[in-house]
């Protein structure tokens, strides 16, 4: 094995390494603020836009996030009415679709974790609230949410690590993130255990430095709630 | 409505249903194999056992699949060529889809079984231990029968996300449901009825799994009290 080409191309790598990045941070942070009141009406028991968030999450945690790419960006192209619209330059561009369905998608997986973790929450919490008086809305602000959030910590982290890993896909629509950065310089070279496993390594560093940052935000916010 | 596609459709479905099942089972082997490792007394075994969870679960799928199959054709025909070997050999995308996904998911399920097993009260060994039962008797009649039960829930969602992430297999050239889609939608210039018929067939795999997990989940709980908040 050589790495020289591999080390030729570092600057393809890096780039790469950008775009996953960006398409991470893009889609957890969308999703993660789309999720949030979603789940709040999710936790909303027996009404009927608890149960149509229910299946929009069904549907995306249901069918793999592929699929759901190639719906979006293949897919909407079908109809004429979709080519004519003002949506058809974003919709036509790889970057925007990839990062609608991986926001969508993620989204799914947030909502339920945030609203599981709502479901779960200490009945005393939410009663100490009514019993002294505050009104809906300020319970959600001030005991709900930041509670439910906390406590969905953990959960959230294997969702963000599954996350990155999902950007992969990107690189089948011709993205040169870092898979499509290996796959290029695989398809150039033919050196495929060389570029794969740099990208590997490049995966490998991000998974550890996202788990480390969750390890820091749970000590910080979660630690302190939980028994001693 | 599918241009009589949908009997290719269903070949397709056929094909990823068969390389998630076969899978599953490498992944099952694997799992086992790696719970006892980090379970036991040897440390080399412990190691390496965490050696392959901790980066199997550090690379995307895909990445793994593509530098198992391009980078296993170009070791084989290398290994092939040392030993006077020198007709090219083409790695089945079948088999290596089967061992990419069984490899990755056996890591997961290796820590699935752990927990199954550390679940199990010690004193259940220990009266099997008590009756004179011989150690493979402890694990076929005491330990394993229970540990599956702590093991269900963690095993039915990996095989949610396994059935689900053999849609990449397509890009390895298979021609599983997703390539089945993708000949369609490209014939028919009608991606988006084609790319929906595989979602819903998707949907409907991973539906009819949750209601036979929620069913295995009741029978293997027979005899088990719950608490109740």
């Amino acid at each position: 094995m050589s790495f020289d080409i591999v080390v030729d191309n570092i600057a393809l790598y890096l780039d790469g390494a950008l775009t996953t990045l960006a398409l991470l941070l893009i889609s957890l942070l969308l999703g993660l603020a789309l999720a949030i009141p979603l789940a709040l009406l999710r936790s909303l028991q027996g009404s009927w836009i608890s149960r149509l968030i229910w299946v929009y999450t069904y549907i995306f945690r249901g069918t793999p996030m592929l699929v759901q790419l190639f719906l979006i960006y293949y897919g909407l192209a079908q109809f004429e009415a979709v080519r004519e619209s003002i949506f058809w330059q974003l919709l036509s561009s790889a970057w925007f679709c990839v990062c609608l369905s991986f926001t969508l998608n993620t989204c799914a997986y947030t909502t339920e974790i945030i609203a599981g973790s709502i479901r779960a929450l200490p009945a005393g919490e939410i009663e100490a609230a009514q019993a002294i008086g505050m009104s809906r809305s300020v319970m959600f602000r001030r005991i709900v949410l930041p509670s439910a959030l906390r406590r969905a910590l953990p959960a959230y982290s294997n969702e963000a690590i599954f996350m990155l890993h999902g950007t992969a896909l990107a690189s089948i629509v011709t993205i040169l993130d870092l898979t499509g950065a290996a796959r290029q310089v695989n398809a150039t070279h033919y050196i495929p255990f060389e570029a794969f496993i740099t990208a590997a390594l490049f995966y490998f560093l991000l998974t550890l430095i996202l788990v480390g940052l969750f390890h820091k935000a749970e000590a910080r916010w979660l630690k302190p709630l939980l028994p001693r | 409505m599918l241009h009589g596609f949908l009997p290719s459709l269903l070949e397709g479905a056929a094909v990823t249903l068969s390389l998630a099942l076969a899978a599953l089972a490498v992944a099952i082997l694997l799992g086992l194999a790696g719970a006892m490792a980090k379970l036991s007394s040897w440390r080399w075994a412990r190691g390496l056992a965490l050696i392959y969870t901790t980066l199997i679960r550090g690379v995307p799928d895909l990445l793994l699949m593509l530098l198992i199959f391009y980078g296993g054709q170009v070791g084989l025909n290398a290994l092939a060529l040392s030993v006077g070997h020198e007709d090219y050999i083409d790695i089945n995308p079948y088999a290596a889809g089967v061992l990419t996904i069984g490899f990755i998911f056996g890591a997961y399920l290796t820590e699935a079984f752990r927990g199954a097993f550390l679940a199990l009260p010690p004193g259940q060994a220990e009266a099997g231990l008590a009756l004179g039962m011989s150690p493979r008797q402890i694990a076929w009649r005491i330990t394993w029968p229970q540990m599956f039960r702590h093991a269900l829930p963690g095993l039915a969602n990996n095989w949610l996300v396994l059935i689900k992430s053999t849609a990449i297999v397509s890009v390895i050239g298979l021609s599983d449901l997703m390539t089945r889609g993708q000949q369609a939608a490209g014939t028919t210039r009608e991606p988006f009825v084609f790319y929906l018929a595989v979602a819903l067939i998707y949907l409907g795999f991973t539906s009819v799994s949750e209601l036979i997990f929620a069913q295995l989940q009741k029978r293997l709980s027979t005899g088990v009290s719950q608490g109740r908040l």
